[in-house]
């Protein structure tokens, strides 16, 4: 699904991540965790082709990045559920269109309707379904950016640091989702710097990877998590 | 293109939404191209006017110029033979015939009415003269006419329309090329306002991408917005200068050498395509601004 081939990204400076390659196979959940700054988040946008490799090579569904027309970048972030770590939505619309919206840009507006009542119910944002972004609590973003990540049932879902700002029964019921997806065949990759929400993955999830940003490379983590 | 030009004629007010209103930049695109549509108005009656006018002229500087004999009553029938024959051998000159008693009468009817006996007036005798493309040297004809036929009258009238007619040409040009120019500012106008309503959503940009939103998709919601204020705009910048036109004041019959600079007949459609033309020149230019600012944003 995703292919890391010695792959190294530098933001001008020195290089931030360096001699990666991995990759991750249709149907696994991972875990990226390391300490903050460490480069989670760069790794992720190098996963959905926001950042592109400074060297090396990286195929998301068979294709290589870098040479991916503008068009073709579109089209896979619309098969691409990501939750960013800054949650951005469009302030002048209400939480349930911008919920829609990957749906709405990508020509599937016939499936909004029941699919969109259900996640509202999910992540427990069917009373403010109406409320525009900027009056959200941190916590009520972030469950809004995961509905909006998963509602076009994509192949792969990235999320960084979804549970950032939300209460632990809160972030237990966003890991269930995220399990329950990865159970139907979905493609999960959770970048987070919670050891406690990964140890309760991994008891509900027995086939959980964990990987680990060191030493500017990305390396799956030891038995100690 | 083609299909976008249907898809936005269609109209989608869910994918219009995904970008928030540009509430000042609208209201001067609606106010310039209306101000530009009210000019490009004038500009058309202007050309269209002087089209009328310089095909009339040149029609008529066709047609002739004419000489006029007054001779004492004996006189007359001589010296119209010796101008004719003079005529017969002047380079320039293609036809030339002498009007008959009856012509000469339905000249003069507008002012002195039917019951007009000619022979009781001193009425000179009128030379009909056709000139070829290159015409006849007027001075060298006038001197032989003083030799041989005294009473010849040599009314040169081709003499000074033809600047007319030239300067009637050019000034159709020139309303032309008003056109043109207005066309190129309204576009130059919408690339400007187009170009700062993108970039003004450089945040909704980039939120659109991210959901995986393709260029064409969000250049269209922009497209449409501007191509339907242009149109709106220029829609009423048209009216009212329609309405102005219609409001000028008529020249009578009298001035019918001249032209009304209003619109004629069928000449009244012209003008609707404006809105229309308008825009067609919005849907390039934000289309234009819109691929151009996408390119620079990730
Ligand atoms: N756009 C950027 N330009 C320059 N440096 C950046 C940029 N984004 C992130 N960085 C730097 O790269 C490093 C890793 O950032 P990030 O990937 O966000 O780490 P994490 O998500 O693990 O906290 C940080 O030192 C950060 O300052
Ligand atoms: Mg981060």
């Amino acid at each position: 699904m995703i292919e890391f081939r010695d792959v190294a990204y530098s933001y001008g400076g020195g290089e931030l991540l360096t001699g990666i390659t991995l990759s991750l196979a249709p149907g696994s959940f991972h875990f990226l965790t390391g300490p903050s700054g460490v480069g989670k988040t760069t790794f992720l946008k190098l996963c959905y082709a926001e950042l592109i490799a400074t060297a090396g090579t990286i195929e998301i569904f068979g294709q290589d990045t870098r040479s991916m027309s503008r068009d073709a970048i579109a089209r896979l972030r619309q098969r691409v559920g990501v939750v960013h770590q800054d949650c951005e939505f469009l302030d002048h619309l209400p939480v349930d269109e911008n919920i829609a919206l990957p749906l709405t840009v990508s020509g599937r507006e016939a499936q909004i309707g029941n699919d969109l009542d259900e996640l509202l119910a999910w992540v427990g944002l069917r009373e403010r379904r109406h409320a525009l972004p900027p009056e959200l609590s941190g916590g009520e973003r972030q469950r809004a950016a995961l509905a909006r990540a998963v509602i076009t049932s994509p192949e792969l879902i990235i999320a960084d640091e979804p549970t950032g700002n939300i209460d632990w029964e809160m972030s237990l019921k966003l890991l269930k989702l995220l399990i329950e997806l990865n159970r139907l065949g979905k493609t999960v990759l959770i970048a987070t710097h919670d050891l406690n929400l990964i140890r309760a993955a991994r008891a509900a999830q027995a086939s959980a990877r964990v990987l680990r940003i060191r030493n500017r490379r990305v390396e799956p983590a030891g038995a100690e998590l | 293109m083609l299909g976008d030009l249907l898809a936005l004629l269609a109209g989608d007010r869910r994918a219009d939404r995904v970008v928030p209103p540009t509430g000042f930049t609208a209201r001067l695109t609606v106010f310039a191209s209306a101000a530009m549509a009210f000019l490009a108005v004038f500009a058309l009656a202007l050309s269209l006017a002087t089209g009328r006018l310089a095909e009339r002229w040149s029609e008529e500087l066709a047609r002739s110029s004419t000489i006029r004999i007054s001779a004492p009553p004996g006189q007359v029938e001589v010296q119209t033979q010796a101008v004719l024959r003079i005529l017969a051998t002047t380079p320039g000159v293609a036809s030339a015939r002498a009007l008959s008693a009856a012509e000469q009468r339905a000249l003069l009817e507008p002012w002195f009415g039917p019951d007009l006996d000619l022979s009781a007036l001193p009425v000179p005798q009128l030379i009909d003269v056709v000139e070829t493309a290159e015409g006849f040297d007027a001075e060298g004809l006038r001197l032989r006419l003083a030799a041989e036929a005294p009473g010849a009258v040599l009314d040169d009238h081709t003499r000074w329309r033809r600047p007319l007619v030239a300067a009637a040409g050019r000034l159709e040009a020139l309303g032309l090329m008003s056109l043109a120019l207005i066309g190129g500012a309204t576009a130059a106008m919408i690339v400007l306002a187009a170009s700062a309503a993108l970039a003004a959503n450089a945040r909704v940009i980039r939120v659109l991408r991210l959901v995986g939103a393709r260029d064409v998709y969000i250049a269209r919601a922009f497209v449409r917005r501007f191509t339907l204020r242009s149109m709106a705009g220029a829609g009423a910048g048209t009216l009212a200068g329609m309405a102005a036109v219609a409001l000028l004041p008529e020249p009578g019959p009298e001035a019918s050498f001249l032209t009304g600079l209003g619109f004629v007949g069928a000449g009244w459609l012209a003008p609707l395509a404006i809105p229309a033309l308008a825009g067609a020149v919005a849907f390039a230019a934000t289309r234009f601004a819109a691929f151009r600012t996408l390119k620079g944003l990730t």
